[in-house]
């Protein structure tokens, strides 16, 4: 296998034995950029000479006999709505096309601490607001499984990277779905953590009540590691909680005995295509011969979720987007007589068109007289999902679903039919709403061979035991890869 | 006809905190412009905020001084408009739950120092946008970050003033117990205190007239201006049988008029929602409590006191409580107890003040202590020197390390009331006004007056004057 193809935890060992070189798997994963990336379209920037001046500096320190940590010199995809000091961060939007952040992002410092080697950054439906990557000013990123299909949204490009061997891991961000989903559909392993686990400063805000940054990667193992260097309590982020986190590679037990298996029904109704269904009982089965049991619960409400997830996500967007006003830094239209048609221009022109459907719809939501019967009453039901999620969790130790209702969808098949390329968020949501972390790791294939993606959720700050499971499941079936298409 | 009008008010004061309400940058005035700004304080993409913790402990003794309710649960909400110098396009304040409520002030309406309460709505913390700035050199406008984010109080009084005068008085008010708990440096040139004024007018016994209400108040004169000139525009408009429309209008107080803003139909629909960026604001009631108790004596009960106990008239007592530093020197005087407390009171609030006017200083900026102060006031008490040499004694002294004592030696201006030294004066100065002596044995005797000064000027002002006067009624019942 070439380098590209391998795990971190691989390469990280191929390294400490002087197999290879980091500067030689940054080559090989630009190589496999320069032979893919044209098909594939991954990354808005790609980051070639600063990738391998870092991977040099690792070799250098490698030399020197210097600890390293188990990311040094492993290229590493970063979403492009988290900021990367002195390296475009455009969210993949006209708006912020020229945008140079002065700062890094908590995250990206975090990386950049952990001798990680930053290969680009990562495609995205316009300021994460997608299912299918297909909402990007530049590019759309292609399904390396299959290029007529669409990725998954919004962090489309962190997950087509990974899956391409494009990069060895990366970071998404996740608001109602927008690591899991891509990951399902690109057949890689993706972790949307708790809300306040992972530091949201310098994040680019789409909704800041449930947003959270989060890693993909081939392997459990190898997102464990990554959400170990990530996470943790940030000064700069109110909202990121105290508390201790630990090594979560390092124990990994892959281990199910005894665990308590949610089912929810309300996630295998007649929306869910058969073939997703078969696959992901078939991994619960599995996982049952391991130890686990089944418990069946219900999650009602459900059915509102999405409609209160528009509600709260677009709400907050439209304030959070406000900022993009052509004063300070991004996009300025050209020609306008007064302050007023400055802002009209700027934006008309700045924004595509499903953003600028959010911020229609959040700005609506928040109007004086609209307020109670809209915003307010997503926030009750916000409260009211989240406390099934803790009934339910008084009865099992974790629920698992489809993270899809289907497998990736043909471009341009639901660009036109914004209800339906929202139903694809279904499943997803409500761990967002909850604050919950989930992961979604491939468990087989629907027609087409596309990836179908099995998602675990757990109560708040549970990763461990999602990585345990996953991890365990991963063993079962013999772990994932690059897409078949893009092996050297 | 006798129109009674209605006042509420709106005063916006910045927060002298080290550092600004959501990021670390330094809270201080007159740096270089979009020098004292960040990436949070500019609302970069992806920059959060985090709260000082000390806006709240500033903003709850504001309220505990005001007499309010502290809300030990209240949050914090985006108020959403555009403006090129609110670079997120939303202001961080409070919207349904601000950390004070309920509260009222009691403002002193006349010179017996009777009171009159003003309720207090609320009070809730907020950021500061920045500052437009014209260039000619450029032909749009710039903008100046430097006060992007520096903490305010927002101040919200119950429509229950009546006049201009009782506004003032509010105004006053709150100024100084600003200054009393030392949370806000309170100076007008640089804005840190600004108000909105809410104005109606209606007859008496009819209901509240509609309001309008006015922005950009930067002085308390001009408060003044502003609401006389718009409860007068009123009633010419309900005179001339017109209607009174809500509107917002901007004062411009060289001008002195206003001019309408925006109707109450293209009023802001700010959009209010809580702040998802920010935690919940939770106060223990141990810390409310401690907050409570480390407020100092407010001004207005200093007023009270300084009457009830030292017997000052309400218009000393007003003055010398009108802020802590004043006060404090005042009372470091008093406790010295050598010499009347009312001659403090005249020499703070008469010759130290002139002279503080005249240098555009404070007590803080001169070499003047309680202790050189009463000193020399001492000095005239007993005689030693004279009123006048007690004013040239000040003004070498108030700039200087000198003391009372090295002055007078330094200046000979130790009186002289020896008797004998002061005989041979007198006797010169009736010689010279035999004019003056028949008309005080006519009867006109205060004519007296002309022959003691006459003596002074010829003492060089050393001499005792009330010897002097003694030593000359003697003479003339001797004659």
């Amino acid at each position: 296998m070439e380098l590209f193809e391998l795990t971190a935890a691989s390469l990280s060992e191929k390294l400490r034995k002087k197999e290879c070189s980091a500067v030689e798997i940054t080559r090989s994963v630009l190589g496999q950029i320069a032979r893919k990336e044209e098909q594939i379209g991954s990354f808005v920037t790609v980051c070639e000479e600063q990738a391998l001046k870092k991977a040099q500096q690792v070799d250098q320190k490698l030399a020197a006999g210097e600890a390293l940590s188990p990311l040094a010199g492993i290229p590493i995809g970063v979403k492009d709505n988290i900021c990367t000091k002195n390296v475009l961060t455009t969210c993949s939007s006209r708006m912020l096309h020229n945008f140079v952040p002065p700062y890094n992002a908590t995250v990206a410092e975090k990386l950049e601490q952990a001798d990680a080697v930053l290969i680009g950054k990562c495609n995205m439906d316009e300021f994460a607001m997608g299912s299918s990557c297909e909402t990007s000013y530049f590019q759309k990123t292609k399904n390396p499984w299959n290029p007529d299909c669409v990725p998954g949204g919004s962090s489309g490009g962190s997950a087509a990277c990974v899956s391409a061997g494009e990069a060895v891991l990366s970071l998404g961000s996740d608001t109602g779905g927008s690591i899991r989903l891509p990951a399902a559909y690109c057949g890689v392993v993706g972790l949307k953590p708790t809300y306040g686990s992972v530091s949201r400063y310098g994040l680019v805000a789409f909704a800041s009540s449930l947003d959270q940054i989060g890693p993909l990667g081939r392997s459990v193992e190898d997102v464990a590691s990554l959400y170990s260097v990530i996470c943790g309590r940030d000064p700069m982020d109110a909202t990121s909680a105290a508390r201790e986190y630990g090594d979560f590679a390092k124990e990994l037990n892959r281990s199910v005995k005894g665990m308590r298996i949610g089912i929810p029904k309300e996630y295998f109704g007649d929306g869910v295509e058969p073939k997703v269904k078969e696959a992901v009982m078939a991994a619960i089965d599995r996982l049952v011969k391991e130890g686990a049991q089944t418990v069946s619960i219900s999650l009602p409400s459900t059915d509102y979720a999405l409609s209160a997830y528009y509600i709260i996500s677009s709400a907050e967007a439209s304030s959070n987007l406000a900022r993009f006003d052509g004063v300070k830094y991004g996009y300025r239209a050209e020609g306008y007589a007064n302050l007023l048609e400055m802002y009209e221009k700027t934006r008309s022109e700045g924004f595509g068109d499903e953003v600028k459907r959010r911020i229609m719809l959040g700005t609506f939501v928040l109007s004086s007289g609209f307020y109670d019967a809209y915003y307010k009453r997503a926030k009750q039901m916000q409260q009211k999902i989240a406390q099934e999620y803790d009934e339910a969790f008084s009865r099992c130790d974790i629920i698992v679903t489809p993270t899809s209702p289907s497998p990736a969808f043909k471009i341009g098949e639901r660009t036109n039919d914004p209800l339906k390329m929202y139903a694809a968020d279904i499943c997803t949501v409500t761990v967002n709403i909850a604050g919950l972390p989930a992961i979604s790791v491939p468990c087989g294939a629907a027609q087409d061979k596309m990836p179908v993606g099995l998602q675990m959720i757990g109560p708040k700050f549970s990763e461990q035991t999602l990585f345990n499971t996953a991890g365990c499941f991963e063993n079962l079936c013999g772990g994932f890869g690059v897409a078949p298409a893009m092996k050297g | 006809m006798n129109y009674e009008m209605t006042i509420g008010l709106e005063v916006h004061a910045e927060l002298n905190t080290a550092t600004k309400i959501y990021c670390g940058c330094k809270n201080s005035f007159g740096a270089q412009v979009n020098s004292n700004c960040c990436p949070i304080c500019t609302g970069m993409p992806g920059t959060l905020p985090t709260l000082n913790e000390k806006v709240v402990e500033y903003a709850v003794k504001m309220g505990h001084a005001l007499n309010c309710k502290i809300n030990p649960v209240s949050k914090q909400d985006r108020k959403n408009y555009f403006y090129p110098d609110l670079p997120k396009a939303y202001q961080i304040s409070q919207f349904d739950i601000p950390l004070c409520e309920n509260g009222h002030l009691d403002v002193m309406i006349d010179e017996q120092g009777n009171t009159k309460r003003i309720g207090v709505t609320r009070i809730h913390i907020e950021e500061d946008a920045g500052k437009l700035l014209h260039d000619e050199s450029f032909a749009g406008s710039l903008v100046d970050f430097n006060r992007c984010g520096v903490p305010l109080i927002e101040i919200v009084s119950e429509p229950d003033m009546h006049s201009s005068a009782e506004a003032k008085a509010y105004l006053e008010t709150i100024k100084s117990i600003l200054q009393y708990i030392d949370i806000s440096d309170c100076k007008m040139q640089e804005g840190s205190i600004r108000c909105d004024i809410n104005v109606s007018v209606a007859l008496p016994g009819e209901p509240r007239g509609t309001r309008c209400e006015m922005k950009n108040v930067n002085t308390f004169s001009g408060a003044v201006r502003a609401i006389e000139y718009e409860a007068k525009r009123q009633i010419e408009v309900l005179e001339a049988g017109g209607e009174i429309h809500q509107e917002t209008r901007r004062w411009d107080d060289a001008k002195g008029q206003n001019f309408l803003l925006r109707s109450k139909e293209d009023s802001h629909d700010y959009r209010y929602f809580p702040e998802p960026d920010l935690l919940t604001i939770v106060i223990d009631e141990e810390k409310i409590r401690r907050l409570k108790d480390e407020l100092p004596e407010l001004p207005n009960k200093k007023c009270k006191r300084y009457m009830d106990s030292y017997g000052l008239p309400y218009f000393d007592a007003n003055l010398l409580t009108e802020n802590p530093d004043k006060a404090a020197f005042f009372e470091s005087c008093v406790a010295r107890k050598n010499c009347k407390i009312k001659s403090v009171s005249n020499w703070l609030l008469g010759d130290v003040s002139r002279i503080l006017n005249e240098r555009n200083a404070v007590l803080a900026d001169t070499s003047l202590t309680p202790e050189k102060l009463t000193d020399m006031i001492a000095l005239i008490e007993a005689g030693t020197i004279s009123v006048t040499a007690g004013k040239t004694v000040l003004d070498e002294m108030i700039f200087s390390d000198k003391t009372p004592k090295q002055v007078v030696e330094e200046k000979g201006l130790a009186q002289i009331s020896d008797t004998g030294a002061l005989e041979a004066i007198v006797q010169s100065v009736m010689d010279a006004n035999p004019k003056s002596i028949a008309d005080y044995k006519g009867g006109k005797t205060n004519v007296i007056g002309f022959l003691v000064g006459q003596c002074m000027r010829q003492s060089k002002g050393q001499g005792n004057p009330a010897v002097l006067k003694e030593l000359i009624e003697k003479k003339i019942q001797n004659d």
